[in-house]
């Protein structure tokens, strides 16, 4: 089955705006969430940036029954559920509980909780380690709590593949909604700056040493040197596009086509898969690369990955063929969190006529890029393709239609 | 009797610590007698209230102690036998 499947709520967590409407500002003004990191002290480590969500209370949104129970990032999924859902219009009391699911990504869990209980494990005893850490680390966390607290027992799950999971966690709960369950919570949020997480990111070897929040991170630059992380990322509510239109409800667009392929291990000589994850979304959308209006890159800001990424787009729009942004450029790279709110960005984005800018780079002239820098761009963009990879050689591809 | 008391006050703040506590029920009202399980906790939140009391009273307390079909009196009973024994044993 084939049937549309669209989003009609989004809720955002982000290091330059928490809430839809201050991460849109932000982001198509170009405003940066990047900074030195304040969430522990970053001094001798060899990354000192980070995109930190500022102002967040989650006792202002939860309650006290969760608090205990609960990692930063499982309280900023929640409340951005709870956001979603208020922006789809759904009071999912009012729903068949077996009928709406939860699909997130992770590519962490709950890092700094799991880091306080290892801290009271080995420095007081394994009788002072929480009852609640048996799940509040747990990849899954996200996905469980979000069902629970919205009485939500359809089909769900988590999935990790790094940087791309926000993706294909979407693709996921696309599946589930054309086998029939009505609506399916989905996108991811993380968020890891703790000094376990941060050591975890150190290993991968891919994070900038800057000290400066405007040249640290510069994916497509010739200057890039590395990637700032960053905390967040977006919920977002899919439905059949026939169910959202009997319920009346307002769409924000149509997650029209999706294509995921891995990367040919080092050294084998063939190719790297990101063009042909772009070639089977746009398939999957029964979609031509000209009616392309508009790229969210994934951006790396790692020169080899960079190519990658130019040469791709190159090769299926041609050279300076489409305008393409990277608005991660103003929140760090947010893990799974990112892709999903990429979508969100671009669904606003054609809504609202305008491309968010690439901020801090100076486009390296190898790559033939129509890179949208320095501020917004008008557009009448009515079709997107949101690209994310993953570290262990994850593509995910998503084309977005406008409503 | 122990020569220290655990008293409903004292569930009462070790299980906003260890839990929180439901918006719909006062934990300052009259919940002596009403189950964990009416009261909104579930098994895991009692092992973790549990967990704490042994580690601030130097006490063990028994699985069954911890079921959320018995109420806050039962627990605190069960608490009070527990130092009244660790006393004893350390007379």
């Amino acid at each position: 089955m084939t049937a549309p499947v669209v989003v009609t709520g989004m809720g955002v967590a982000a290091p330059n705006g928490l809430g839809t409407a201050d991460y849109w500002a932000a982001t198509r003004g170009g405003k940066s969430g990047i900074g030195r990191i304040t969430r522990f002290d970053p001094t001798g480590y060899p990354a000192r940036l980070a995109g930190e969500i500022p102002g967040f209370d989650a006792q202002e949104h939860l309650p006290s029954r969760l608090l205990p129970q609960t990692d930063r990032v499982t309280r900023l999924a929640l409340v951005a559920a709870d956001w979603a859902l208020a922006d789809a219009g759904v009071d999912p009391s009012q729903g068949d509980p077996l009928d709406m699911g939860v699909v997130t990504a992770s590519a962490a869990g709950g890092f700094e909780f799991g880091e306080g209980e290892l801290r009271r494990l080995w420095s007081k005893g394994s009788q002072f380690v929480s009852a609640y850490q048996s799940f509040a680390w747990f990849y899954a966390v996200n996905t469980g709590q979000i069902s629970i607290r919205n009485g939500m027992k359809g089909p769900s799950g988590v999935v990790v593949s790094d940087q791309a999971g926000g993706l294909d966690a979407l693709a996921q709960a696309r599946r589930q909604i054309r086998k029939g369950t009505s609506l399916v919570v989905s996108g991811a949020v993380d968020a890891s700056i703790c000094s376990w997480g941060w050591v975890a990111q150190l290993a991968g070897d891919r994070l900038s040493s800057s000290d400066e929040p405007t040249r640290a991170y510069l994916p497509f630059d010739r200057e890039a040197t590395g990637q700032v992380p960053g905390e967040g990322g977006a919920i977002l509510i899919l439905e059949s596009a026939e169910g959202a239109r009997a319920r009346g409800a307002e769409v924000y667009g149509e997650i029209a086509g999706y294509g995921a392929t891995i990367d040919p291990a080092p050294g084998s000589g063939r190719p790297p898969g990101l063009a042909k994850a772009v070639a089977t979304a746009l398939g999957d959308a029964g979609v031509d690369a000209a009616d392309i209006d508009v790229v969210f890159a994934d951006g790396a800001g790692i020169p080899e990955l960079d190519r990658v990424e130019a040469e791709a787009i190159t090769e299926l729009f041609g050279p300076r063929g489409v305008p393409v942004t990277v608005p991660k450029s103003m929140t760090g790279r947010l893990y799974s969190g990112a892709a999903p709110l990429d979508v969100a960005c671009a669904l606003l984005a054609m809504r609202d006529g305008v491309i968010p800018p690439t901020v801090h780079t100076d486009p390296c002239p190898d790559y033939d890029l129509d890179l949208v820098l320095h501020q917004a761009r008008p557009t009448q963009a009515r079709t997107a393709l949101v690209l994310a990879r993953g570290y262990g050689g994850f593509n995910s591809a998503v084309v977005l239609r406008a409503a | 009797m122990p020569s220290i008391l655990f008293t409903l006050d004292d569930l009462r703040r070790i299980l906003l610590e260890a839990a929180g506590a439901e918006e719909s029920v006062d934990l300052e009202g009259d919940i002596l007698n009403t189950t964990f399980a009416v009261l909104g906790y579930e098994s895991l939140a009692l092992l973790e209230t549990g967990g704490r009391i042994e580690r601030e009273y130097g006490i063990v307390l028994d699985d069954d102690d911890l079921s959320d079909e018995i109420t806050p009196g039962d627990l605190i009973d069960a608490v009070n036998t527990q130092l009244s024994a660790t006393e004893a044993q350390a007379a």
